[in-house]
């Protein structure tokens, strides 16, 4: 090996100048590669084939049918499929860089910790997005060919429920190692059982909240919601934003404790 | 010049004390963190890394904290212990990633710079899952010089490197330190240390045991008492002959065992004196065996020193 470095404290490596930014693209890129990288990112596909194979089948047996079309849509896709993808996205964008310590090679770089967190949300809502908004989009199309804007109403909400379901995850995957197993729990349970049955618990449902977008957006009354649109765009920007605060802080005072 | 100062330094975890009041200076040149393992010496990397608030004490870089403060990664370059990278990327993405992260204005340049300083060029094009644990660990390396800082911070740098890989990572770390860099690395090896660093700090049981070039820290470590177990043709005549001699402060006549324990105070004096003894005495030696030589006994005698 040969040091054909200069001695220390030498200006020709200064780095370039930035101010404070949200965003860095090469976390991005990592993030995005990790995630799209990983075993896991299959069910990331399987997810979405699934629906597309179950739309197909409903279709083949019910014909079109509005009322069929919004069971379906909220019944699987919105219930079922968008928070699980929403799990493996937002935890995945996180949680196995810090379970591995790979998490190091970021930290130990002179970018915010926001700046990490926002740029990891984004990708997080983008891959979410990508695997649950536009599979929804062409479920609906096949159930109804848009019928009643069903289609639509749905795609957009799912992509509305993308954004909150990202956040959260990506809190998760960096409060506990166990951001997937928890994750699932309250996809499942709670915006799958809890919110569908429990009255209070509806209020305080993702899900519910992306069904009153949708609600809005579909023609007619075959959608409908237990919440009202503008308190669930307010608790949606808001669970997203607290969420989001709150991992940067986590982040922020991360402890990466040796193997001691 | 960058200095990293420890001062009064605590680290707990619930009830157990990792690091337990340390205060130390680390300045430019090669030092070497000694100690066994679990001795505390990762928490302390880990402090000075910004990974870990100190409980008590301050950990500073030139006066500035490192906790909470990002800026001061433009100076320090880090290689943990732990093996995980992105190892989806090939060491030349990886590396131009931290180039990048860094905000360097050529991250290409800089990465194949520091790809060159640990000759990684043949391979940096293949990925990293595929490396050996040598070949990874020269890719942390060059990531951790990507930006070319003047602290370099190395957890356990030689663990699983076979001796021409360690040959080659001990003259880049002396030539980084001969540069101006302060480069600290830790070990649990006195030979290690005492090959690379001028300078040595001892961490035992989460406390700074000692201080000082390799010299004195040998010094520290032969001159200790030492114990053995002797089995003779005759321990009696034997413990009577050695109890004589002033390098001999303790001799146990251990019925059970059917030996003696003997407590040396002067090693080099000890080891020429029992044989000599038992030649004049007509005494045969069965057994020599030192019983404190592991290298826990060695530290926790320097605690005590």
């Amino acid at each position: 090996m040969s040091v054909t470095t200069a001695p220390a404290g030498r200006g020709a490596m200064k780095p370039q100048a930035t101010g404070p930014r949200l965003y860095h693209p090469t976390v991005a890129r990592l993030t995005y590669r990790a995630l799209l990288g990983r075993r896991r990112a299959l069910l990331l596909f399987l997810l979405p084939l699934l629906l597309l194979v179950i739309v197909s089948a409903v279709r083949a047996l019910a014909g079109a049918d509005d009322t069929t079309a919004n069971d379906v849509l909220q019944g699987f896709a919105l219930s079922a499929m968008v928070p699980l993808v929403g799990v493996i996205a937002g935890t995945g964008a996180i949680g196995p860089e810090i379970d591995d310590g790979a998490i190091v090679y970021l930290l130990a770089k002179p970018i915010r910790r926001s700046t990490i967190i926002f740029t990891k949300l984004l990708v997080a809502v983008g891959v979410t997005m990508a695997f649950s908004a536009i599979p929804t989009l062409l479920a609906g199309y096949i159930l109804n060919g848009n019928g009643q804007n069903i289609a639509v109403a749905f795609a957009i909400g799912a992509a509305v429920a993308s954004i909150a379901y990202a956040a959260i995850f990506l809190l998760l995957g960096v409060l506990t190692r166990h951001a997937v197993v928890v994750g699932l729990v309250y996809a499942l349970v709670w915006e799958g059982v809890v919110g569908n049955v429990v009255p209070g618990a509806r209020t305080l449902s993702v899900q519910q909240w992306a069904l009153a977008v949708a609600q809005k957006l579909a023609h007619g009354d075959v959608v409908s919601s237990n919440v009202g649109l503008t308190t669930s765009i307010v608790l949606l920007a808001a669970v997203t934003a607290a969420a989001t605060w709150f991992a940067g802080r986590k982040l922020r005072s991360l402890k990466l404790a040796g193997d001691e | 010049m960058t200095t990293i100062s420890i001062d009064n330094v605590s680290r707990w975890f619930g009830n157990v004390v990792a690091v337990n009041d340390i205060t130390m200076t680390i300045g430019p040149g090669v030092t070497g963190l000694l100690g066994p393992n679990g001795a505390g010496k990762s928490t302390l990397i880990n402090m000075m890394a910004g990974f870990l608030a100190p409980s008590n004490g301050s950990v500073t870089l030139d006066g500035e904290a490192i906790w909470r403060n990002e800026q001061a990664y433009r100076q320090i370059g880090i290689v943990p212990e732990r093996e995980s990278m992105y190892d989806f990327l090939t060491a030349r993405e990886f590396v131009v990633a931290n180039a990048e992260l860094h905000g360097l204005p050529d991250p290409q340049a800089a990465a194949q710079r520091a790809l060159a300083t640990v000759e990684m060029e043949y391979a940096q094009d293949r990925r990293i899952e595929t490396y050996s644990k040598g070949m990874r660990q020269r890719a942390k390396m060059a990531s951790a010089l990507v930006h070319e800082p003047s602290v370099l911070l190395l957890d356990e740098p030689f663990n699983g490197m076979d001796p021409r890989q360690r040959l080659q990572l001990m003259d880049l770390l002396r030539r980084m330190g001969a540069a101006g860099r302060t480069v600290l690395f830790s070990s649990h090896i006195l030979e290690e240390v005492e090959q690379l660093a001028h300078h040595i700090e001892v961490v035992v049981a989460g406390r700074h045991a000692a201080s000082g070039d390799f010299r004195k820290i040998r010094r520290l470590m032969t001159d200790r008492p030492h114990r053995y177990l002797v089995r003779s043709s005759d321990d009696r005549r034997l413990a009577s002959a050695l109890i004589a001699h002033a390098s001999t402060a303790a001799i146990e006549l251990d019925l059970r065992e059917d030996a003696l324990r003997i407590q040396a105070v002067d090693f080099a004096g000890f080891t020429e004196f029992l044989p000599r003894i038992a030649r004049d005495h007509g005494i045969r030696l069965f057994t020599v065996s030192p019983s404190d030589e592991s290298l826990e006994s060695v530290f926790s005698y320097l605690v005590t020193a």
